[in-house]
């Protein structure tokens, strides 16, 4: 066959592009398998798994194991959010909606706010509701909950909240893109045959966009997964996996950090998997049917 | 930005009582109201309040504002909020620059020359999976290569092309342009390669029928029709870099300037009125450039 003109130097660009994009990971990847006597550089020393090891120990002052813990857990309740809230606002969005435009500006100019002001003003919302909170205790004379207060500021409040500016973008993005191509005859089939909103979402709807629905769950954990910016300024005491991460950078001049990356990495990728097998799975489920 | 008009994107109607459209989208509204408008009205608000060691005390004033602009009246020496801004704007239109080069020949490569489906497809998923990772990995992962005895001064050395290895490879301007470009081509890719896969055929081939050579169908017709994909991924790019000091923290070793850098720093002193005050003023030079970017192209009207 022949080629179009220029197939080969675009073709060449796109490998160096692609070596560009996976080649340092792949250096890492390597390098947190070296041997005890090991060092950040090549060549390689040894092969083992000794950096993972010292990594479940812990890394100093730094609690890994519980940035891990809580990055698992404010993904899978930014995920949950996610999902909810987008099809919920997707189905809404179908219908006349006064507001509308208005709520969709609102929603695409999040998506391209720098993150660091919006965790700013995150950060200062919680600041200043701590001193409206506090200032209520003492005015109502509850001096023993005022000890104990500390902070409105935390993983399921303030960072929550900060993610979801992030997520439900996307997860709005793509309710767009799933019913733009979506058929309402099935819908009002099932209206026909006297089904209830309901029973028809349940029933009709929701087993239709599934796959899309799964997709967005897995953009809702991957981006809060990985997010630093949104989450700086408005988490409060504790930190997530990658604000530790962050960190460690300028602290840590071991190979652990490699073996932090190579763990990440495979949590991502194992996500990403689960979410393809779900979508596969679902997908099957739908064309199934008769 | 303009308003939206009814150019929104229009899904098929759905059957069914409008009524409870308000109740749906009440979550997702609630979420934005409360964690998005409400902090950035605060911004603005505290960037008028003074401060002291301790807290913040409201009030109106515009002394942060003016200790910004401090010293910026000095026709010899610029200030330190201009140098910031210009190096961030540096960055800016490098990293513009290079991922918008680099996103177009990708998207174009993907778009046009690549027939089958599956192929397609395949080498699209190629170029998204690196963004699933943690951009904090995908930057140290540049350190064993750039570093002082990291491979690429191993391999240069060795070569005999230098006699010591290079410093400026590592913690330096060029090591954050690399780290941008690495982290964000994708948020060029996918909105160039959404609009060429658009872009009608049969276009190119009355292109080609009238005569018009390879370079002009390009510049003529694919541009001009891939100029939405552009803007989206531009306003990407800009606001991204506009507003990081992950990365600039991280590449530059903490020793180069960004505006974003700067509120991160005040806000670790507790010095939110002079954070607050930075954040409206980069604020509102990010929306001067989307503005003048949404000029060009109706953006709601192509999606």
């Amino acid at each position: 066959m022949k080629r179009a003109p220029g197939f080969v130097p675009l073709a060449i660009v796109f490998a160096l592009f692609v070596l560009f994009m996976y080649g340092p990971m792949f250096v890492i990847f390597i390098l947190s398998f070296q041997g005890p006597e090991g060092g950040l550089t090549f060549p390689l020393r040894g092969l083992s798994l000794h950096w993972f090891a010292k990594l479940a120990e812990g890394l100093g002052v730094v609690d890994i194991g519980a940035a891990l813990r809580r990055s698992l857990a404010l993904g899978l309740a930014v995920m949950a959010c996610t999902v909810v809230f987008s099809v919920l606002a997707g189905l809404a969005f179908r219908k006349k909606l006064a507001g509308g435009n208005a709520l969709f500006f609102i929603v695409i100019a999040s998506l391209i706010m720098p993150s660091i002001i919006v965790s700013l003003g995150i950060g200062l919302e919680f600041r200043l509701l701590d001193g409206g909170i506090k200032w209520a205790l003492e005015v109502l004379g509850m001096q023993d909950i005022l000890d104990e207060y500390g902070t409105a500021l935390g993983l399921f409040t303030s960072a929550l909240g900060a993610h979801l500016t992030w997520t439900l973008p996307f997860g709005l993005l793509i309710m767009f893109a799933i019913f733009n191509r979506f058929n309402p005859a099935y819908e009002e089939a099932a209206r026909d045959l006297g089904a209830t909103p309901w029973q028809s979402f349940k029933h009709v709807v929701l087993p239709l966009i599934a796959p899309s629905v799964v997709g967005i769950g897995m953009f809702g954990f991957t981006l809060s997964w990985d997010e630093i910016a949104r989450t700086s300024q408005a988490i409060g005491d504790v930190n997530t996996l990658p604000l530790e991460l962050q960190g460690l950078t300028t602290t840590v001049t071991t190979p652990s950090i490699y073996a932090i990356g190579t763990v990440t990495t495979v949590v991502s990728f194992i996500v990403m998997g689960i979410t393809l097998l779900l979508v596969k799975l679902l997908g099957q489920k739908s064309k199934g049917r008769p | 930005m303009s308003t939206p008009t009814a150019s929104l994107p229009s899904p098929t109607p759905a059957p069914g009582r409008s009524l409870s459209a308000w109740w749906q989208a009440t979550p997702l509204t609630a979420v934005f109201a409360v964690f998005f408008l409400v902090p950035l009205a605060l911004i603005l608000m505290v960037s008028f309040w003074d401060f002291n060691e301790y807290e913040l005390l409201p009030g109106f004033t515009f002394k942060n504002y003016i200790s910004i602009f401090d010293g910026c009246g000095n026709t010899t020496e610029m200030c330190v909020t201009l140098k910031t801004y210009l190096s961030t704007f540096k960055f800016c239109f490098m990293v513009w620059l290079i991922t918008l080069v680099i996103g177009f020949a990708v998207s174009y490569f993907l778009a046009f020359h690549i027939q089958s489906q599956g192929t397609q497809t395949l080498l699209f998923v190629l170029c998204t999976i690196p963004f699933w990772t943690s951009n904090v990995i995908r930057m140290i992962s540049w350190v064993p290569l750039l570093g002082r005895n990291g491979l690429v001064n191993q391999g240069l050395v060795g070569a005999g092309l230098v006699d010591k290895p290079i410093e400026w490879l590592l913690f330096s301007d060029f090591s954050v342009t690399l780290a941008f470009v690495h982290l964000y081509t994708m948020f060029m890719i996918v909105p160039i390669f959404n609009s060429m896969m658009r872009i009608d055929r049969s276009l190119l081939e009355a292109a080609n029928d009238s005569g018009a050579s390879g370079w002009q169908t390009l510049w003529n017709v694919i541009v001009p029709l891939s100029r939405t994909g552009i803007i989206i991924g531009s306003i990407f790019v800009i606001t991204i870099v506009m507003g990081d000091f992950v990365t600039v923290g991280v590449m530059g070793g903490q020793q180069i300037a960004s505006i974003g850098k700067i509120i991160q720093v005040q806000t670790s002193y507790l010095q939110f009125p002079l954070a607050a005050a930075n954040a409206v003023i980069l604020l509102a030079i990010v929306l001067m450039i989307i503005w003048a970017l949404t000029r060009l192209v109706d953006i709601r009207k192509e999606l």
